[in-house]
C-alpha cells in the first residue's frame, strides 16, 4: 500500500494533468524517493492508485533510466559517459570510481554506500568530466576530486549514523 | 553588441526574482502583447524570422500557424516548452532555466498567448535539479502575481503553467516521443502526420518550441522585428548561444551575433587549442551533426550557411575533437550512446546502430577488416532520413558517414595495424 506521505505527495500534483495516467512517472518517482528503489509491489502500489494494469505500468518504469527497478546503494553515482566527457577523461575516471568502489559500472559497493551508474550527457561540457551524486553535480574531475568527494560523503554518513545513535 | 537573453543572468548568482526582472523590464512584452490580437503577435514574430533553437531551425510562426484557431478549435491547446537538453555536448538551456526562469515563463505566456494554448508545460530533464527548484519558485511568483491563471492581468484570457520533471532518456527530446512521455506512457516517437500542432497532447493541438527559442519572443515583441534582425549577421535573426567543449583553452557558453563564423567563436572566444593539441575535426551543433574540418571554419554559424557547408547547426554547441584523441574511438562512444538512447521502436534503429556499434568496437580493439568500412558506409546510408520513425538514427548516421570521409587514413591504420595507435 501508499503511505499516507506518498498519497498525498502524488495527490498535490493530480491537478497537473487531465487524467492518472500520466501520474506514472511522477508517482513512480515519489515511491522511489521513499523506498529507495520501485519494488514489484511499488508497482503493485501505484497501479491501483492510479487504476493501471501492472504490465503496463511496469512496460513505463522500465522504459526510463532514472527508475530503478533494481535496489541501489545509499548513493547513486552518475559518471557522464558522453563525448566531450570521454574526451575529457571518462576512461581514466571509471577505471579510478570501479577501482576504488570495487564494483563496474551497474554495481553496488559491498557496504551498500555507493552505486556506480553511466549516464548521458549531464549538460555541463564546459567542465568535463562530470558525474552527480543523488542531486548533485561535481564537475572539473580528476582521481584526487573524486577522492575527496567520496571521502566526504562517507563522513556524512557516519556523522549521521553517530547523530542517530545519540537521538536514540 | 547586444546579448538580450543572457543580460539578466550572472553564472554562479541566484536569478532575478520576479521584482528584480520586472525592475529590468520584465514582463512588459507580456502586456504589451495582450493588447494585440493573437494574429498581430504572430505577425511581430513572423516579421522577426526566428528559426527553432531546437535544433532544426523550423521557422517559430510558421510552426505555430498550422494551430486551429477560432471557436470552432479543439480543446484545451496546449503549449510545451521542451527542456529535456540531453544532446552530448550542449549546455546551454541549462543557463537560460537556471539563470532566467522568469524570461522562459514570460516567452511561454506570449507564445501560449499566440497559439491560444490554455494549458502549457515546460518539460524537464530530471538531472537539472537547480533548475527546478528555480523554475518553481519562478512560477509560484508569477501566479501571485497575476501572470499566469484565470484572466492574466485582467484580460480575457487564461494560462495554466506546470512544470513536469521527467524521468531520463535521450529520446524524450524528440516532439512527439515528449507527448508520450508527458502522457505517462513509454516515449516511442509518433508517426507524422498527423503534427503535433493538429493532434499532439492527448489528441489535441499542441506546439513545442525549445527554450531557447521561447526565451527569444519577449524580446521580439518588445524591440520589434527588424531590431532582432540587426542583432544578426546573417538572414537568421537574433543572437545564438554557442559552446564549445573539449580541449580547447576556456571551453564555455557566449551569446552572440547569429551567424558568427566558427573561427571566431574557436580563436576569440575558446582561446583556441590548449597547448601540445592540434585542431582535427569539430562537431558544430551537438553529437548528430556532420564533422566539421579545418577548412570549413570560415563558416558561419547559422542554419542556412552549415549546410552549405555540409553539416548543421544543429545546437550550436561544438565539440572540439584533437589530434591525441582517436576519431575511431569519438565514433564508437557517440554510436555507442546512439545505440543505447534508440528507443527500440523501429528495426533500421535498434538493430542497425547495435551493428555499427559492434563494428567499431572491433576496429578499436585490432580486428577489423577492410570490408567492416563498407559495411559501416551502407548502414549509414540505411539510416539516413525517410527510413525511420524519428530523426535519431539519421543523426546517428551523420557523424559516422563523415567521419568515415575525413578521419579514413585513422580506419585504415587501425586495420593495418591491428590496434589502435592512440593506446
Amino acid at each position: 500500500m501508499l503511505s499516507k506521505q506518498e498519497k498525498q505527495q502524488i495527490e498535490a500534483k493530480v491537478h497537473h494533468y487531465p487524467n492518472k495516467r500520466a501520474l506514472s512517472l511522477e508517482a513512480l518517482k515519489i515511491v522511489q524517493e521513499h523506498r529507495g528503489w520501485v519494488t514489484d509491489e511499488g508497482i503493485a502500489d501505484v497501479a491501483e492508485a492510479l487504476q493501471l494494469r501492472p504490465a503496463e505500468l511496469e512496460g513505463v518504469a522500465t522504459f526510463y533510466n532514472m527508475i530503478f527497478r533494481k535496489p541501489v546503494g545509499k548513493h547513486v553515482i552518475l559518471l557522464c559517459d558522453s563525448v566531450s566527457c570521454w574526451i575529457m577523461g571518462y576512461e581514466r575516471l571509471r577505471e579510478h570510481l570501479t577501482t576504488r568502489l570495487g564494483v563496474g559500472l551497474g554495481e553496488t559497493s559491498v557496504d551498500q554506500q555507493f552505486t556506480l551508474l553511466p549516464n548521458v550527457c549531464l549538460g555541463a561540457c564546459d567542465h568535463a568530466p562530470v558525474m552527480m551524486i543523488d542531486n548533485a553535480h561535481y564537475q572539473d574531475l580528476d582521481a584526487g576530486k573524486i577522492d575527496e568527494i567520496l571521502a566526504m560523503y562517507r563522513q556524512q554518513d557516519i556523522e549521521r549514523a553517530d547523530g542517530n545513535t545519540t537521538d536514540q | 553588441m547586444e546579448t538580450p537573453l543572457t543580460n539578466n543572468i550572472s553564472p554562479g548568482k541566484e536569478p532575478a526574482d520576479l521584482r528584480q526582472y520586472e525592475n529590468a523590464g520584465g514582463y512588459a512584452a507580456v502586456r504589451k502583447a495582450l493588447r494585440l490580437a493573437p494574429a498581430e503577435v504572430m505577425a511581430i514574430v513572423e516579421e522577426s524570422n526566428l528559426r527553432g533553437r531546437g535544433g532544426a531551425g523550423f521557422p517559430t510562426a510558421k510552426k505555430w500557424s498550422f494551430v486551429p484557431m477560432g471557436d470552432d478549435a479543439p480543446r484545451p491547446k496546449y503549449l510545451i516548452c521542451n527542456a529535456d537538453e540531453m544532446e552530448p555536448g550542449t549546455f546551454k538551456d541549462r543557463l537560460l532555466l537556471e539563470g532566467d526562469p522568469h524570461q522562459l515563463i514570460e516567452g511561454m505566456i506570449i507564445s501560449a498567448y499566440t497559439v491560444q494554448a490554455d494549458v502549457a508545460y515546460i518539460f524537464l530533464r530530471w538531472a537539472y535539479k537547480l533548475a527546478a527548484e528555480r523554475l518553481e519558485s519562478a512560477l509560484a511568483e508569477a501566479y501571485r502575481q497575476g501572470y499566469l491563471g484565470k484572466n492574466i492581468l485582467g484580460s480575457e484570457y487564461s494560462l495554466e503553467l506546470h512544470l513536469h520533471v521527467s524521468a531520463g532518456r535521450y529520446i524524450c527530446g524528440e516532439e512527439t516521443a515528449l507527448l508520450n512521455a508527458l502522457e505517462g506512457k513509454r516515449a516511442n516517437p509518433r508517426a507524422k502526420p498527423p503534427y503535433p500542432q493538429v493532434s499532439g497532447l492527448w489528441g489535441k493541438p499542441t506546439v513545442v518550441n525549445s527554450v531557447e527559442t521561447l526565451c527569444n519572443v519577449p524580446h521580439i515583441v518588445n524591440r520589434g522585428a527588424a531590431w532582432f534582425k540587426n542583432l544578426s549577421r546573417s538572414a537568421d535573426g537574433g543572437t545564438k548561444l554557442y559552446g564549445v567543449s573539449g580541449r580547447v583553452k576556456k571551453p564555455g557558453l557566449w551569446e552572440l551575433p547569429m551567424g558568427t563564423p566558427i573561427r571566431e567563436i574557436l580563436e576569440e572566444h575558446a582561446g583556441g587549442m590548449q597547448g601540445g593539441y592540434r585542431f582535427r575535426g569539430l562537431l558544430p551543433g551537438g553529437a548528430s551533426t556532420n564533422f566539421v574540418v579545418a577548412d570549413q571554419l570560415d563558416v558561419a554559424m547559422d542554419f542556412d550557411s552549415m549546410q552549405v557547408a555540409g553539416s548543421r547547426l544543429g545546437t550550436g554547441a561544438m565539440i572540439i575533437l584533437d589530434d591525441k584523441t582517436c576519431p575511431v574511438g569519438m565514433l564508437l562512444n557517440l554510436e555507442h550512446f546512439f545505440a543505447q538512447e534508440s528507443c527500440g521502436w523501429c528495426t533500421p534503429c535498434w538493430s542497425g546502430l547495435s551493428w555499427i556499434e559492434q563494428i567499431l568496437q572491433g576496429l578499436e580493439e585490432g580486428s577489423g577488416q577492410s570490408s567492416d568500412l563498407e559495411r559501416l558506409q551502407s548502414h549509414a546510408r540505411l539510416l539516413g532520413p525517410g527510413h525511420t520513425f524519428c530523426a535519431l538514427a539519421p543523426g546517428a548516421a551523420e557523424p559516422l558517414q563523415s567521419g568515415l570521409k575525413h578521419f579514413g587514413d585513422d580506419f585504415h591504420r587501425h586495420i593495418r595495424e591491428k590496434r589502435c595507435p592512440w593506446r
